[in-house]
């Protein structure tokens, strides 16, 4: 348990830091929150009441502690552009659809790598692999918005698999709700997808010189069994860390290529409060989305731990 | 430096030759005027003339694109030229000193990289007012902790070592051992860290730009020139496939070039 503990130590240590960080960085911000949300003609007496309203007439570790029970309690106002609009319903509203998104791409982050791994591992320096190579260092250097943009092109315009700009909401109906989510989660994918291919076949391949697998093929294993069976197992283990490390980087692709779907769901609502410098929706998301990666990660480090007792030694 | 250069190197090294060199003759020659619009000339597909075509102002793709590499270049090269200057120095001063100091820097650092990337700018932006450095700025902070670790697992390697020792007690000060005696050994590895860095920095700029939070119109940026002729792909893909093929020859180039030292130089 000595592991876990440290783990779930060191998680409660980072969401304390980002929260301070992202309250601090938004109670900088030059300019008056309160001269924002009532514009600026008004009477002093009046800002003064929208200002003790928001809490901002109180000290700084008054106004985190406040806004830490708000954001834990669900209760965190209204938005200033979509006025009227809680922020905790513009949420919840789209997170759904940040999800799906995000659990669609993992999948086909694992579709894609896995078997990519294993069919240019065993066949280090010959064509294939090379080939396999110089694709995977195409799609790292490809930014997630042109092969987004290059989806849209080539799937949507010229071989009519999907109609762009036809979004349809997940209340409405959900298989095309998801039909659309297709190609955006494969953009997503695609580049995250070749990090875990160059990492999992470095792992495959140092697995591959190790003692047992001469064991494995002495003792007459086929080179499927021992792919399979004995070294994939091994060689997984790390590359399950990584993917908890492209958590991360599934919702910073999730937050661009909404944009170039137009999905509406928390990545583009994130934009849209940044360029309306709407900023107490904007703290909310950034907090809401720092969160859900780190307790991700904590949570594949935990799995890890369990898959692999000896990390639990190191 | 008997061993001859790899392929991968090489193979960057010419890629980044090629963008570079766009961007220098930019300074001095384009085509055309970066921002003449002609409405006589609006979506001409790429031909003699125009290289890369024309947009929906009858703007001269290629040059636009000559001019807007230059920007991409120098704002990445200034972010990774700075973040590898502070996070280096602060991983080597961190595991030289150890103890609370380290872990707290250290905490600091996964704090800061336990945002998505793409989110650390943004906020990074959004407190910051529109300023030319702003973005320079917010990337900086991005790839900060990448360099701490790196350095700091480096400076834990050689703390021990007899040469540091040695120094020590030749009266060396502590600032000249990190900087003079152990930072040439890990110069390797910073250097390919900065290399693929610069790769990484370029990515985050274009889709900084992307979303419109990159350097402002007119002057144009490849970022955006892919996000405003989005609309007309179906009409006039050369106009997004130029600035987009630019941005990635431009991070294969930096990718193959790092990949390339860290092969030679660490095996």
């Amino acid at each position: 348990m000595n592991f876990m503990t440290r783990r779930l130590v060191i998680t409660i240590i980072t969401l304390f830091l980002v929260s301070v960080f992202t309250f601090a960085a938004f109670t900088i911000i030059p300019g008056d929150p309160a001269l924002i949300m009532v514009g600026i003609e008004t009477t002093e007496e009046q800002l003064a009441a929208v200002r003790s309203e928001l809490g901002l007439d109180r000290s700084l570790p008054v106004q985190y502690v406040s806004w830490l029970g708000r954001f834990l309690t669900g209760n965190l106002g209204n938005s200033v552009r979509f006025r009227g609009a809680s922020i905790t319903d513009l949420v919840l509203e789209r997170l759904p659809v940040t999800f799906s998104l995000a659990a669609l791409s993992f999948l086909f982050i694992l579709l894609i790598s896995i078997p990519a791994a294993l069919f240019s591992a065993p066949r280090e320096h010959s064509l294939e692999d090379r080939f396999v190579n110089t694709l995977i260092t195409i799609n790292i250097s490809l930014p997630s918005f042109f092969s987004g943009v290059l989806f849209i092109w080539v799937f949507g315009l010229l071989l009519k698999c999907f109609t762009p700009g036809s979004y349809v909401s997940y209340q409405e109906n959900v298989p095309a709700f998801l039909g659309y989510l297709l190609f955006p989660a494969l953009a997503i994918a695609v580049p995250n997808a070749a990090m875990v291919v160059k990492f999992l076949r470095g792992s495959l391949l140092q697995e591959l010189r190790s003692d047992y697998v001469r064991t494995a093929y002495s003792k007459g294993a086929s080179r499927g069994q021992v792919l399979y069976r004995h070294v994939l197992k091994n060689a997984v283990i790390p590359a399950i860390t990584l993917l908890g490390m492209i958590i991360g980087d599934i919702f910073s692709g999730s937050i661009v290529i909404e944009q170039v779907f137009g999905i509406p769901g928390i990545g583009r609502l994130l934009i849209a409060s940044i360029a309306s410098r709407d900023y107490p929706l904007a703290q909310t998301l950034v907090v809401y989305i720092a969160c859900i990666v780190i307790l991700a990660n904590t949570l594949v480090d935990i799995a890890i731990q369990m898959i692999d007792p000896r990390i639990r030694v190191k | 430096m008997q061993t001859p250069w790899n392929i991968d190197f090489k193979i960057g090294v010419a890629l980044a030759l090629l963008v570079a060199g766009m961007g220098i003759v930019s300074l001095f020659y384009t085509p055309y005027d970066y921002n003449a619009m002609d409405p006589a000339r609006r979506f001409i597909s790429p031909r003699v003339s125009h290289l890369m075509g024309t947009d929906n102002f009858g703007r001269d793709v290629f040059s636009r694109v000559m001019i807007g590499g230059r920007y991409t270049l120098a704002v990445s090269i200034f972010t990774v030229l700075g973040s590898a200057a502070i996070g280096a120095s602060l991983g080597l001063v961190s595991g030289y000193i150890g103890g609370l100091w380290d872990e707290i820097t250290m905490r600091f650092m996964d704090a800061l990289s336990s945002f998505p990337g793409i989110l650390l700018a943004l906020v990074m932006i959004s407190i910051m007012e529109n300023r030319p450095f702003t973005l320079i700025t917010a990337l900086l902070v991005l790839f900060i902790p990448s360099y701490v670790r790196i350095m700091r697992t480096g400076m834990l390697q050689y703390k021990n070592a007899d040469f540091v020792k040695t120094a020590q007690i030749m009266g060396a000060s502590h600032l000249r051992m990190i900087f003079v005696h152990i930072l040439p050994n890990l110069a390797t590895p910073l250097l390919s860290a900065t290399v693929l860095g610069l790769s990484n920095a370029i990515l985050a700029e274009a889709t900084m730009s992307y979303l419109g939070f990159g350097i402002q119109p007119p002057i144009p940026s490849w970022g955006r020139m892919l996000s405003e002729s989005q609309n007309f792909l179906f009409n006039a893909s050369w106009c997004v496939l130029a600035p987009g093929i630019m941005i990635m020859l431009t991070v294969i180039a930096f990718h193959y070039i790092g990949e390339g030292i860290r092969q030679r130089y660490c095996g």
